[in-house]
């Protein structure tokens, strides 16, 4: 039996959930899209940051947060579900199985990653419409960027999730928790020109190191220089930040209350 | 003074069986010592108890008696806190995973996906207890067999029926062949049709696969088809023993009294016929071995208060009045938390 069969098998059940949930695969696409539309084409004439390059458009600079929003929420979708596991007594079945909570939250973030991702790939793929068209180097690397940016907000989402009692609790605590974060990591405004305490708060925010080399890579071809020793480090960062949030994840697995649901 | 009189018989009857058979098998389970405190109140004081090999065994109480704590307890759900539990030969505190493949679950509230169909559920849960493929699909066909769910195996399981649904939590918590099956008040919630024949599937598994079954119930009857019956009553154990021994425990017949003012009713009997009468919850009940020749003089000299009368054999019902002195069913309905 290989070792990966029971975490497995937890997997291939949030997969399948998903796949017969067309509503939850749409929403989680579509809302950014229309995010993406209406704001970047009212703040287009109007708005223009400090520090963004020349030549590049406000609805160009935006895809990236854009696209980070589509991760944020699946992975989102995703964490509910535990909330309602957990409700509905479907976790205790998994919590007296031989398999330790460790794996089972690796399980669960991994299929919100993989969630993510899909919803992620299919929004790039709309890139070129707006103009963005990363190289093959480029485009593969922004996918792994993507996946440890899905990790991170799965994780957190994780952790909140399994100490949270009902979805409106996690409504909450999303809001405001997992928006700021994503409102801080420059995928609505760049950290350039922002007074101090800001730029410190963005430099803290786990998602802005991803979301630099993101906007980094997407908006390539743009840029005279990519600059790969700073890309080499932000990725690094961000897969830093992923793995101090999945272990929060797991901590808060281990002291969650299993009460009666 | 009844209650720790049991205790202590039901303790000795335990150690003479075990002295009589020694060494021939050790128990499917012995618990000792057991308190769980919530940090407001304590929900087990000093539970002690063994369960044989292919014993069917129910703990009987009313809700908030502790029963589900215990089962949260023996099912490694919660850290044992005090006290001592050998399960299968594992000690519940440093092997719990070693145990858990051992153990079959059946909570009180479906653990099954909805989403998912019946073989999938099937599938998923055995791929969770580490179930090779090739073992796991004869295993799922023979579980889908048993429990009659074969017609139904690619229908998403939120289609079942509330009887089909808990033989589809059974089916599950069987699949990877436990050798002890917990189950938390297993029949909430079903019919008196679909009750009856889930206890005869785990009356069928206890002599058809030799498997320990331990349940919880607040239901008197589902502890009447049990080999032995743990009483509990606010956290402690009152009686364990067999039904009919708990039964004969009661004097005699049983005289139930429905009165307006059962206070005022008890009063009187005492008073005028020199019954041992006990009012509990708006009842008055009298155990006597000649309660049947006491109707006729009751009804001619206190008649204008008696509402309704019966009279009859002791139930488990009036075994767990005379232990705890109140009703098993009041109060049923709520939430389980104990």
């Amino acid at each position: 039996m290989a070792f990966w069969s029971k975490p497995g098998a937890l997997w291939w059940r949030e997969i399948t959930r998903f796949r017969r949930q067309r509503s939850r695969l749409l929403g989680a696409l579509l809302q950014p899209l229309v995010f993406w539309l209406l704001l970047g084409a009212g703040l287009k004439a109007s708005f223009r940051p400090a520090g963004l390059a020349p030549g590049v458009s406000y609805v160009r600079y935006f895809y990236a947060g854009v696209l980070v929003l589509v991760l944020l929420f699946t992975a989102i979708f995703s964490t509910i579900s535990v909330v309602e596991d957990r409700r509905q007594g479907y976790l205790q079945g998994v919590l007296v199985a031989p398999i330790g909570r460790g794996l089972v939250v690796l399980a669960q973030a991994a299929g919100a990653t993989t969630l993510a991702m899909a919803e992620g790939v299919i929004f790039l793929l709309l890139g070129p419409l707006a103009g963005i068209s990363p190289g093959p180097w480029q485009a593969a690397w922004a996918l792994v960027v993507m996946a440890v940016l899905a990790f991170t907000l799965s994780s957190v989402g994780l952790a909140i999730a399994w100490r949270i009692e009902s979805t409106q609790g996690f409504h909450t605590v999303m809001n405001l928790i997992l928006i700021p974060l994503w409102l801080l990591s420059g995928a609505f405004f760049p950290a350039a020109g922002t007074p101090l305490w800001l730029r410190w708060a963005m430099r803290l925010d786990p998602l802005s190191w991803g979301m630099s080399a993101l906007q980094r890579l997407l908006l390539a071809p743009a840029l005279a220089t990519p600059g790969w020793s700073e890309l080499l480090r932000e990725t690094v960062v961000a897969a830093l930040f992923a793995a101090l949030a999945f272990a929060a994840a797991v901590a808060s697995a281990h002291r969650s209350p299993v009460g009666a649901p | 003074m009844v209650e720790s009189d049991t205790t202590t018989q039901a303790a000795t009857e335990e150690s003479t069986h075990t002295r009589q058979t020694p060494g021939t098998e050790e128990p499917a389970l012995k618990a000792q010592h057991l308190c769980f405190d919530y940090g407001r109140r304590l929900a087990l004081i000093d539970v002690g108890f063994t369960v044989r090999r292919s014993e069917l065994f129910a703990f009987l109480g009313p809700n908030g008696s502790g029963k589900s704590t215990l089962f949260r307890l023996l099912s490694t759900l919660v850290p044992l806190q005090v006290g001592r539990v050998t399960m299968l030969g594992h000690n519940l505190e440093t092997e719990a995973f070693a145990l858990r493949r051992k153990l079959g679950v059946v909570f009180q509230h479906p653990s099954i996906d909805n989403q998912l169909t019946v073989a999938e559920n099937l599938l998923y849960h055995g791929r969770l207890y580490g179930l090779s493929a090739n073992e796991l699909k004869s295993k799922a066909a023979g579980m889908l067999e048993l429990f009659e769910l074969g017609g139904r195996a690619g229908e998403l399981a939120s289609t079942l029926s509330g009887g089909l649904a808990r033989r589809l939590e059974l089916a599950k918590a069987l699949l990877h062949g436990p050798e002890l099956l917990l189950l938390d008040e297993p029949t909430t919630g079903l019919d008196p049709a679909a009750r009856r024949d889930f206890l005869a599937h785990l009356e069928r598994l206890r002599s058809t696969q030799q498997v320990t079954v331990v349940l919880t119930t607040h239901h008197t009857d589902e502890a009447e088809r049990c080999d032995r019956v743990a009483v509990l009553d606010r956290g402690r154990l009152v009686a364990v023993a067999t039904p009919a021994e708990l039964k004969s425990q009661v004097g005699g017949e049983v005289l139930v009294l429905a009165a307006s003012d059962a206070a005022l009713l008890q009063h009187k009997i005492k008073l005028e016929f020199r019954v041992p009468a006990v009012a509990v919850d708006g009842t008055v009940r009298i155990e006597h071995p000649r309660a049947h020749e006491l109707v006729t003089r009751l009804m001619e000299s206190l008649g204008g208060q008696i509402e309704g009368i019966s009279l009859g054999k002791p139930t488990l019902e009036d075994a767990f009045v005379h232990l705890t002195g109140h009703r098993l069913s009041v109060g049923r309905g709520g939430g389980e938390q104990g």
